[in-house]
């Protein structure tokens, strides 16, 4: 069964799991996702794998409580059983001839952000690390970015932890200054992602970005999980999640990730207030 | 003495304007008087047409006999020789097609109902106790299925009885494959597919879902690493086709696979489904095979008003008379020799409409299949806020691009021998993922088929 080994918090809406999975943690690399359920009547939802440990057989995960099931997932515990964990699914992130890299992550897409830049500098890569929180009580992973990335910028909205300011100006500050980068990654909001590329766009630099929308199967069955990247239809199951952030039509993806947004809303309540109820 | 009365026993089914606001099963099969007095208008032929054009031969006027006699168990003994899931196919074979369209009653009169005594014999049979299922002998030899729709599931339940240590890899989280994502709980109960797969776990067959053969695991890493001897690819035909029309990614468009495989799979039709589906006020389904009535019926029981677009005629349509029949009285809508061009947004990039051209039919080809061709200027818009698209399904790539030396077709089907070998030494394929989507029975064929050359393979080596 999927064990929940470690449970830790890295800040109020963003848990770390590490799960027993050896098969999934023979198989992954940095960019891939799994997709679980916590319960026999659970949705699944896909998260990107932030860690793995092949020997030890488990795979980390890190999620944001945004809704019921990641609500649910959370008031789980050391010891307890996730009941469906599948993957490695996707494609991984590619590595290779890339000698110096920006890698830009926001909010908790920096927990997949991390081991994108842990491979790159384990291969030798020069890697720099833009990490942007909306407050510092929302700031991840800060002494593990640091410890493997050649140069480490953390940004906040409002200057509550490094500097005061978005991504993009972090980015551009660092291109402006001559850093030349064979590509930039990209991972976290949609709308923080469209602002690296369309930055990116200007100075020509090739940028991968790491999409996640809605999906179900994982395994290229649904759809649900279509982009439009080139004016081609992808499949972020299979074909991504990672794609070409200069082709991606951000706009579409956003309009559909909003598509149950009210349904989500709804739930996320209802669950919250079972789990109140428990308690009293 | 056959009763000779022309016309078969009607099968009870819920009224159209009660069944479709519910997910309950729309036909209630056959009481034990009707499946006798249906079996009583059999002729036993000598010659067995019906037989003949049954994709695995049962032996139809065989177990019609015995249910003629009140002796079900018999005749359910009788179906299983040849069937591995006669309550599935009882209830989704094209029966109108095959054993019932060679049946010498149909040429002047209707012809026994076959399907539906089929039915019955299976419902009777899993309605009895269950008997202590014997555990065949182990006989050391060990395979692997990858799948577990219809063709795994045969597979798997041929070669366990022969005592081979099975085990069937699922990617999803239940087994079933389409029959569990695909076929709606209203035309194939779910607590059926379970009983079929725990009649198969009773054998011995171990089931391992949330295992992506070619992403958690390799053909290649089966064979040896894990001492998979043989290896059977019944891995469907899943991929979903779009038309590649302007529109098709804007929100409230889906896949007939994503709509179903939410209502069906994830129960999304229930109150209290955790995972969302929105049939909208107005749903249009474009296509016309049984994926594509599924689709409407399930659209209709969420309380869609519901059109069904379809570039043929009603004659052409692909999906079986009943099905047709069925979602009509149900009360959804048919536009035909209508083939959308374009799906029309509003302001937040939500389905608005589907801008169709108007067909007409050629002359038919050489082969004898009337083209459908566009008149000019013809277009008109339909308001939907829900399209839904079922045009037909590929096989998963998957495997094939993990799997060196499995050849495959063009578009993506598996090369396969009328047994089942593929290019590669041991392995095997059938059903849907060789052929493209077809039909349980057939794929449940492939399986049992392959299943006999697996064993032949393992116990020659």
């Amino acid at each position: 069964m999927f064990e929940i080994l470690e449970k830790r918090s890295l800040n109020p809406t963003v848990t770390l799991m590490r799960i027993n999975a050896p098969r999934v943690a023979a198989k992954a690399e940095p960019g891939q996702f799994i997709i679980l359920r916590t319960d026999s009547e659970s949705e699944r939802i896909p998260l990107t794998i932030a860690d793995y440990d092949r020997s030890g057989g488990s795979v980390t995960i890190i999620f944001q409580i945004v809704g019921a099931t990641t609500e649910k997932l959370n008031h789980m515990n050391e010891g307890e059983c996730l009941c469906d964990f599948v993957g490695p699914l996707g494609r991984a992130t590619e590595t290779d001839g890339l000698e110096k890299v920006a890698v830009v992550g926001g909010g908790v897409g920096c927990a997949i952000a991390y081991p994108v830049v842990k491979k790159l500098r384990e291969l030798g890569c020069e890697v720099h690390a833009v990490a942007g929180f909306r407050n510092s009580e929302l700031v991840i992973l800060e002494d593990e970015f640091r410890a493997v990335s050649s140069k480490f910028i953390l940004m906040s909205d409002d200057g509550s932890a490094g500097e005061k300011g978005l991504v993009t100006d972090a980015l551009k500050k660092l291109i402006d200054s001559g850093e030349k980068y064979d590509r930039v990654i990209t991972i976290g909001p949609l709308i923080m992602m469209k602002f690296v590329c369309q930055l990116t766009k200007q100075y020509d630099i090739p940028t991968v970005a790491s999409m996640n929308p809605i999906m179900i199967d994982g395994t290229g069955m649904c759809g649900g999980c279509r982009l439009t990247v080139g004016g081609e239809t992808k499949f972020a199951c299979v074909d991504g999640p990672e794609f070409d952030g200069h082709l991606i039509d951000f706009d579409e993806a956003m309009a559909r990730g909003a598509m149950y947004r009210d349904f989500e809303r709804r739930a996320h309540e209802d669950t919250c207030s079972l789990f109140r109820k428990e308690v009293n | 003495m056959p009763d000779m009365s022309p016309k078969r026993n009607e099968m009870p089914v819920q009224e159209p304007d009660v069944r479709n606001k519910n997910f309950s099963e729309v036909a209630l099969g056959y009481t034990e008087e009707q499946a006798i007095n249906e079996a009583k208008r059999c002729l036993g032929c000598k010659n067995k047409p019906c037989t003949g054009a049954c994709p695995v031969q049962i032996d139809i006027p065989a177990f019609i006999a015995e249910v003629a006699q009140g002796n079900f168990a018999e005749a359910y003994k009788i179906i299983t020789k040849a069937s591995s899931l006669p309550a599935v196919c009882g209830r989704v074979c094209p029966q109108e097609n095959q054993c019932e369209s060679k049946c010498v009653r149909g040429i002047k009169d209707e012809p026994v109902a076959i399907g539906r005594i089929e039915r019955f014999v299976a419902d009777w049979h899993n309605a009895q106790p269950d008997a202590a299922v014997e555990k065949p002998e182990p006989n050391g030899h060990k395979a692997a299925v990858i799948g577990s729709g219809p063709s795994g599931l045969a597979c798997a339940g041929d070669l366990a009885k022969k005592g081979y240590d099975v085990t069937v890899f699922e990617a999803l989280h239940v087994a079933g494959g389409v029959l569990s994502y695909g076929i709606p709980e209203f035309r194939l109960p779910k607590s059926i597919v379970q009983k079929e797969i725990d009649g198969l776990k009773a054998l011995g067959v171990k089931l391992e879902t949330n295992t992506v053969v070619g992403k958690t695991i390799s053909i290649d890493e089966l064979m040896n690493e894990e001492g998979f001897e043989s290896v059977f690819i019944g891995s469907g035909a899943g991929l979903p086709r779009f038309m590649n029309i302007p529109g098709e990614n804007l929100s409230g468009v889906y896949s007939a696979n994503e709509f179903l495989t939410r209502i069906n799979l994830m129960k999304a039709y229930k109150p209290d489904g955790t995972t969302p589906v929105k049939a909208g006020k107005k749903a249009v389904i474009v296509g016309g095979g049984n994926v594509a009535m599924d689709a409407a019926r399930c659209a209709k029981r969420l309380g869609a008003d519901v059109t069904v677009v379809y570039r043929r005629t009603e004659k052409e349509l692909p999906a079986r008379a009943e099905e047709v029949e069925h979602a009509m009285e149900e009360g959804i809508a048919f536009r035909f020799l209508t083939n959308p061009v374009k799906i029309t947004s509003d302001e937040n990039g939500w389905v608005k409409g589907v801008v169709c051209e108007q067909m007409e039919l050629s002359e038919p080809d050489a082969s004898g299949r009337a083209r459908a061709v566009p008149v000019p200027d013809s277009n008109s818009e339909i308001a939907a806020d829900c399209v839904i698209m079922s045009i037909g399904t590929s096989p998963n790539p998957l495997i094939k691009s993990t799997t060196d030396g499995l050849n495959t077709q063009k578009w993506g089907g598996i090369i396969a021998d009328e047994n089942g070998l593929t290019s590669r030494k041991g392995v095997y394929a059938g059903g849907d993922a060789v052929t493209g989507a077809a039909t349980v029975i057939l794929a449940m064929g492939a399986g049992k088929k392959a299943a006999a050359a697996m064993d032949e393979y393992m116990q020659g080596k």
